[in-house]
């Protein structure tokens, strides 16, 4: 027997609406009725979790995944790191985390990216870890660059890294994007701004951080998450497994 | 007591979702040894079945740059806690199509003892959705009349989480807006 635990119920004001008109693709996009909650059940309750054993050696390390003949990617080196947590305060272990981004130029490994920019021939832009008994991660990129984007003006994207983030239930699951201190263009962003909360936009936002910078090496940046916590009401349930 | 941290903001998985979640079907040449997802019936017991579907946006288009997550248990109603039971279906990039290859559920029972009719829990990312949407998919086959997610929506919009069984397998459609706007929870 394992002890399930509810989901603590998402608070909405810390997130984007559904639809945000300053983002266009939301306005299609968006489901205009108010999603239907209820108790969690085991569906809700459970959620994929995965072995370390899925991972190859370089994983984690955006410079050289994709590299040809011991080559590197080209652009600023930096090294991302954080502790993934839930809404009460407890380290998430073993969760996994996918990344992936646009090269040092802004352009994505991607047939529908057209951008001007070059591709890197030793750059893929995918990465993933599994955190720590601490919920630590960290992972070896570099970092993006800006790019325009259509959204009917003179459009361009904060540099940015997206997360993909399991915890240990599928209604803890998240998609969110890192941004970078300092970046002028996270105040003009249509899709980072649709967070209707700046200490939330600001919580999105990595600090460089020199303790962990690598002298003549590799700058870091810190960036935490959190996801969901616990609600009040336990209950258990048979849960097979290994 | 810790203190309460509130969740990071979610932000959207943008155009190019498949590249950090299904390298190998976003085209990069040198993805991950195992890439997730992919084979959801392995060491998953039960009858084999297909779903198909696609999501719609508001203007009636497909979606082309979506990806579906599901989450089951196996053919006895029993989850697991590995990643068995986690599949991947991204849309295609022409067509819109997804396809999920996996095993019938069994019903559940949840938390005041009560069954569930058999479901596959989704998840729905895209450019332009905001924050990951949960679904459901039931299977019109066999669902309770009593069941007690589907007792609480309205009858007319149930329809919207039944996979109709046809020749071909099971079809469902997501429509995020519109006439037949799918039920989202918020779960």
């Amino acid at each position: 027997m394992s002890k399930l635990t509810d989901i603590a119920p998402r608070d909405f004001s810390l997130h984007p609406p559904r639809i945000a008109p300053d983002y266009r693709s939301s306005l299609s996009r968006g489901p205009i009725h108010k999603p239907i909650g209820f108790a969690t059940t085991m569906a809700e309750a459970t959620g994929p979790t995965f072995g370390h054993d899925i991972l190859g050696p370089n994983d984690h390390d955006l410079l050289i995944n994709h590299a040809v003949d011991g080559g590197s990617a080209i652009g600023p080196r930096i090294l991302v790191h954080g502790v993934l947590r839930d809404g009460d305060g407890r380290p998430v272990p073993n969760a996994l985390i996918e990344v992936w981004q646009a090269n040092a130029g802004g352009r994505y490994r991607h047939k529908k990216d057209t951008y001007l920019a070059p591709l890197d021939p030793n750059f893929g832009g995918c990465g993933r870890v599994i955190t720590g008994e601490d919920g630590s991660y960290s992972f070896r990129t570099v970092q993006p660059g800006a790019y325009p984007w259509p959204n009917g003006g003179n459009d361009w994207r904060p540099a940015h890294i997206h997360f993909s983030v399991f915890g240990m239930a599928f209604s803890q699951r998240l998609i969110t994007q890192m941004y970078f201190e300092g970046d002028p263009h996270i105040a003009l962003c249509p899709i980072a701004q649709a967070i209707p909360d700046a200490a939330a936009i600001d919580r999105l936002t990595a600090r460089l951080d020199m303790e962990a910078t690598v002298p003549m090496d590799i700058r870091a940046f810190r960036f935490d998450i959190v996801l969901r916590g616990r609600g009040a009401t336990l209950f258990e349930n048979q849960l097979e497994g290994t | 007591m810790m203190a309460k941290l509130p969740e990071s903001a979610s932000q959207t998985a943008g155009p190019y979702v498949h590249i950090g979640c299904v390298p190998e079907f976003a085209g990069l040449e040198r993805g991950y040894h195992s890439q997730l997802g992919t084979s959801l019936r392995a060491g998953l017991a039960g009858d084999p079945i297909i779903v198909r579907g696609r999501i719609i946006d508001g203007v009636g288009d497909p979606v082309l740059d979506g990806l579906v997550e599901i989450w089951q248990p196996d053919g006895a109603g029993q989850f697991h806690t590995n990643g068995t039971g986690f599949g991947r279906a991204p849309t295609h990039a022409e067509t819109g199509e997804f396809v999920i290859e996996t095993v019938m559920p069994g019903a559940v029972i949840d938390q005041n003892g009560t069954l569930q009719s058999p479901h596959l829990a989704l998840w729905i990312v895209a450019r332009g959705i905001n924050v990951g949407l949960h679904t459901r998919a039931y299977f019109s086959d066999s669902v309770a009349e009593d069941d007690p997610i589907l007792s609480m929506i309205e009858p007319t919009r149930r329809t919207t989480l039944i996979a109709q069984k046809g020749s071909n397998g099971y079809q469902l459609d997501i429509h995020l807006q519109g006439e037949n706007e799918t039920v989202f929870f918020d779960v």
